[in-house]
């Protein structure tokens, strides 16, 4: 259970460093009657929808910290056998890769207003990633032929498991993805626009970094690393 | 999982006209309601209903436990499904659905002086995966095989293995496909609350101004967020175990003489992840309840509540800690006994946050101006239940004394007080002080006084003298126990008499029910604050108040949610929308 | 009004059942007496801090109800007054809570003289096996059990030739000498628990648990499950015989060991 507490560290850490900026040392009952020196206390000048998107990334993250804790714990059992990841992994990170490149273009391009780019950056950021879940069912269909079947060995199971996990965050992500280029095609309002664009490039890039971590985890560099970290402690 | 879809959402301060999202039929006004009150009363009737069937559930094992071998129809796989569905229900559907999306619904954006929800499209959504959920587990009770009969923890193996009621029929998948969309559900309609609390708050409304009822729900929901995905991880990878045959849980197993194909798999791991969400869920039901009550408190004894910024501090380090105490669920579990050591001293260490916040209730009565309403008596009662259930829990929580009594009936008393009476207690006297704002009347006063007494000293008698069944070494979850040596002829008797009550508290709840739905149409008026209280959802300009809640401008905050009787004011309470200045001296002496 | 002397009654009642019910624990018959102390030292502290919060409840509804013309003191807080609380219940913890974790560590710490006994849980009988003249268990595995080896013994294991296996029967003990129990399961999760001597640990398919103690009194003793596992689980009882050592060495000279048990088939088809 340890991954998920030190990511409950970083949350809490998070809230801490907020709820140290509310003036929780405050006796309201002396400040009555007056609002001017407050509003700076009624909520962050971001968008109330990067605000709700965060707390979601937030839920998503302890989820799959879960899982790697789980993951770890199982491993530590006998009859844990690694299996080879396939080369294709590789060349789906790159994909996955470029569509948050491809999104944080589309993104720097709504601030910019230039319409044209954000679609070519929508769509691209579209194409490769239906492309990355694309080329994790062959990585599927690889593995089972060669005899790596699911119920065959726990880390066969946690592959597919926590692979698929991820892959049914960016089919949900896609469905974000489509009404905001929907919107670019129709002409949405420039602002709205923008806040689409940007809270679809925010998710890419955090399914891109959890798909990073949980790449370093099916690969054994996860488990390796904190190996080190054990021994640089004890 | 669902994924919020973010182009959706429009921030607040954009929606401050309420024509942008206006319904325009009955459907959407009164079913596909996007408003957050409708929800909240559309979750609270849906937890209602499924809360009666665990009700009738629990009478059904009284039946059995106070009279066993009267009743034949309660086999051991009937009684089995009968107690997991009873604990799954009333701790999930029922508490957890109530406090967070009823009541948080309802006042979180009446009280923080906002519109409505932050997104209003995926909260209606919330709602409905829930009652998609409520009717998947409803069903099990129709499917083959019936409904799972695991016990509420659902343990592996045994859950999914034959031997166990719905082990290796419906009742077990249809079960944990029911918590995940209840953890879907949950998810969208917990960063509603959240994120409104963050941003949604009306001019003036800092942290440190808000009604502890909202602290409760806030914190209660940050911490549900964090504390489903294990539950969540669990169901998914039983589902796993059950319907595909991995081992993530299951270990070499011979069942009747046969090898089953599972290996390797570890059942402490689910354990693990199961009191990952398992203890946080008890202080996801606490909190709502500390808060609400504190409020209910502070209103009916018409005094500032004692120690604000101890309670505000308190519930965040009881969120906080409740996070790092969830092995002590597995002492005898057989989990490495070093833990032991951690987990007893982390848990003894939440007893002081708790204790602090009920010395500053009752400090709250001390030279207050005590209104004996139903509501206060409701809250009164709570203190008692949830002392005497937090006590035991002090029994539990130390390692060592825990080893003779986990597993007893006195495990089954201690919850059922300190998070089953105990919030049922707050969740009945909120709905006799916020029927009025929902209804725009009162709640009859004499059949609430019934209802009070009954299911207070009911409870009480139902689970007090139960610690000492469990004492005497009685194990819980026995389908009978005439076989059971420790368990003497007049402890029988003692059963025989808990059952007794445990039909005549559940018979009051059917008063409390009429009185709910009478009272809409007979209930005496109420106006717009018939509690003189403070808070903003009291100062409405309609009653029940309307979609938008505050007309035309939203309110604006000049002080705290507790001045009742300041010395020198006209009145012994000032709303938190009025301006000005009033009393002398507000420095204690 | 009428909650004030409720609450009252509450306390007093509540107080008056516990010294007058009697509905108690079972006389103790091991040397965990420590627990027993532990508990008894928390129903105190506990006790007092329920009754004064009750009854200090129920002096203020009392005296402060709700009169006309009553106003109520408008006082935030008392910085001192929390902190002597938050200071006396501190201590009120760390009363129960040092002596548990010493006896915890006693619990946990199996004296080196102790003898093993292992108890194999299964759906839904118990079964148990000690240790032979060489006062060494063999090995087992779930994946060996089979009709003939209910316990799944490793048969290759030397080790394990002389261990007693008893299938579904009583279980003695000598009284007086300490027995560190060793817990296993070959299906779902169980529970060894004899009321009698305090304590008690899960049983998990897949690892062995355990847990110690020293039977004080000779008797006869329920083994009862405490761990949910299935349909059969109030029925799954069991007899632990505490013994004096004459009476504990006649039936052990009774009983069968694993080379025993499997040796018809060899005596058979050697001829």
């Amino acid at each position: 259970m340890s991954v998920i507490l030190v990511f409950l560290l970083v949350i809490a850490g998070f809230a801490g460093w907020w709820l140290s900026h509310q003036r929780l040392m405050a006796k309201p009952w002396l400040e009555q009657g007056v609002i001017g020196d407050v509003v700076a206390l009624e909520g962050s000048a971001l968008p109330t929808a990067k605000i709700g998107l965060g707390v979601f990334l937030a839920v998503v993250g302890c989820l799959f910290a879960l899982f790697t804790s789980a993951y770890f714990m199982r491993m530590a059992l006998s009859d844990w056998q690694a299996l080879p990841l396939p080369r294709v992994l590789w060349l789906n990170t790159g994909v996955l890769v470029l569509s948050s490149i491809a999104l944080q273009c589309a993104s720097v391009a709504a601030r910019r207003g230039q319409i044209d780019t954000v679609r070519l950056g929508l769509a691209t950021a579209g194409l490769t990633a239906l492309a990355f879940l694309v080329g994790q069912l062959v990585v599927w269909r690889e593995l089972t032929a060669d005899g790596y079947l699911l119920t065959a060995n726990p880390a066969n199971s946690f592959f597919y498991l926590i692979t698929g996990m991820h892959g049914l965050h960016i089919l949900g992500g896609l469905v974000g993805l489509s009404r905001t280029t929907a919107g670019a095609w129709n002409g949405a309002r420039p602002e709205r626009l923008r806040l689409g664009v940007e809270l679809c490039a925010m998710y890419w890039h955090f399914l891109l970094f959890v798909w990073l971590a949980i790449f370093a985890l099916l690969a054994g560099w996860a488990a390796t690393f904190i190996e080190i970290c054990r021994q640089l402690l004890t | 999982m669902v994924d919020v879809t973010p182009a959706d959402a429009v921030p607040p301060a954009e929606v401050a006209e309420m024509e942008l999202y206006h319904p325009h039929s009955w459907w959407t006004k009164y079913v596909f309601s996007q408003d957050a009150k409708v929800i909240a009363i559309q979750y609270s009737a849906t937890a209602t209903a499924i809360g009666l069937v665990a009700l009738v559930l629990s009478w059904l094992m009284r039946l059995q436990l106070g009279f066993p071998g009267t009743f034949d129809f309660i086999s051991p796989e009937a009684y089995y499904q009968f107690i997991t569905m009873h604990g799954m229900i009333m701790v999930i559907y029922l508490l957890t659905a109530l406090f967070l999306g009823g009541f948080g619904n309802y006042l979180i954006p009446l009280m923080v002086g906002a519109r409505d929800m932050v997104f209003p499209y995926v909260n209606m959504l919330s709602y409905w995966i829930y009652l998609l959920a409520v009717l998947v587990l409803a069903s099990s009770f129709f499917a083959p095989g019936g409904p799972t009969g695991a016990g509420w923890t659902l343990y592996p193996p045994q859950a999914i293995m034959t031997g166990t009621p719905g082990g290796q029929d419906w009742g077990i998948i249809l079960m944990l496909v029911s918590l995940i969309l209840f953890i879907i559900g949950f998810t969208m309609g917990g960063l509603n609350y959240v994120v409104t609390v963050l941003q949604a708050r009306t001019r003036g409304m800092t942290l440190m101004r808000l009604p502890l009822t909202v602290w409760g729900i806030f914190t209660a929901t940050v911490m549900a967020l964090l504390a489903f995905p294990a539950l969540f991880v669990a169901c998914v990878m039983m589902l796993f175990d059950r319907a595909l045959g991995t081992s993530f849980f299951m270990p070499a197993i011979v069942q009747m003489g046969e090898q089953l194909q599972h290996g390797g798999g570890s059942p402490i791991l689910f354990q693990h992840l199961f009191w990952f969400f398992g203890h946080p869920e008890v202080y996801i039901v606490a909190l709502p309840a500390f808060g609400i009550v504190s409020d209910l408190i502070s209103t009916h004894a018409r005094k500032n509540i004692f120690g604000y910024r101890m309670m505000v501090w308190a519930i965040v380090g009881i969120g906080a800690l409740s996070f790092v105490v969830w092995a002590h669920h597995m002492y005898v579990s057989g989990m490495h006994p070093y833990f032991g050591f951690f987990f007893a001293t982390t848990t003894l260490i939440i007893a002081v946050p708790t204790a602090i916040k009920v010395y500053n209730w009752v400090l709250t009565l001390w030279r207050g101006d005590i209104h004996l309403t139903v509501p206060m008596l409701f809250a009164l009662a709570f203190i008692v239940t949830f002392v005497n259930g937090g006590l035991t829990g002090l029994f539990l929580g130390n390692v060592v004394v825990d080893v003779p009594l986990s597993d007893t009936m006195f495990v089954v008393a201690h919850f059922h007080m300190v998070m089953g009476v105990a919030p049922i207690l707050v969740i009945f006297g909120a709905i006799y002080h916020w029927y009025p704002k929902v209804t725009g009347r009162m709640l009859n006063e004499a059949m609430g006084q019934f209802h009070f007494w009954v299911t207070f000293l009911g409870a009480y008698l139902i689970f007090f003298p139960m610690h000492y069944i469990g004492l005497m070494g009685v194990p819980r979850r026995y389908h009978e126990l005439t076989n059971t040596t420790v368990m003497t002829e007049s402890a029988h008797d003692l059963n025989a008499f808990i059952s007794i009550m445990a039909f005549l508290v559940g018979f009051a709840q059917i008063v409390f029910l009429f009185n709910l739905i009478w009272s809409i149409r007979h209930g005496r008026e109420a106006g717009g604050n018939p509690w003189r209280a403070t808070t903003l959802e009291w100062q409405t300009p309609e009653t029940p108040p309307a979609h938008g809640n505050f007309g035309k401008e939203l309110p604006i905050v000049y002080r705290w949610a507790y001045d009742y009787s300041v010395p020198g004011a006209k009145e012994d309470f000032i709303p938190q929308n009025m301006p000005g200045s009033f009393g002398t001296s507000r420095e204690p002496a | 009004m009428a909650i004030a002397l409720v609450l009252v009654l509450v306390v007093v009642g509540s107080v008056l059942f516990h010294f007058l019910s009697p509905w108690w624990w079972t006389p103790i018959a091991s040397n965990w007496d420590y627990i027993d102390n532990t508990i008894i030292i928390t129903f105190w502290i506990t006790g007092v801090v329920f009754a004064a919060v009750v009854l200090f409840m129920a002096y203020c509804v009392f005296r402060f109800r709700h009169r006309e013309g009553n106003q109520a003191a408008y006082e935030p807080e008392n910085k001192r007054l929390e902190w002597w609380l938050t200071i006396v219940t501190a201590i009120g913890v760390t009363a129960m809570l040092v002596p548990g974790l010493f006896v915890w560590n006693q619990f946990v710490s199996v004296p080196s003289d102790a003898t093993v006994v292992e108890v194999v849980g299964q759906q839904w009988q118990w079964s148990f096996r000690l240790p032979g003249k060489d006062g060494k268990l063999g090995t087992s595995d779930t994946r060996n059990v089979s009709p003939e080896n209910p316990l799944g013994v490793n048969a290759s294991d030397a080790n394990g030739q002389d261990d007693v296996v008893i299938e579904a029967a009583d279980l003695h003990l000598p009284v007086g000498k300490p027995v560190k129990m060793l817990l296993r399961s070959i299906d779902v999760l169980h529970d060894f628990y004899v009321p009698e001597f305090r304590a008690k640990m899960d049983m998990i398919p897949g690892s062995v648990t355990y847990f110690w103690f020293t039977p004080t009194k000779t008797g006869t003793f329920q083994v009862l499950c405490a761990e949910l596992c299935g349909q059969g689980h109030p029925l799954m009882n069991g007899v632990v015989m505490v013994d004096t050592p004459e009476d504990y060495l006649a039936w052990l000279g009774e009983q069968q060991t694993f080379a025993q048990l499997s040796a018809p088939q060899q005596v058979g088809s050697a001829e």
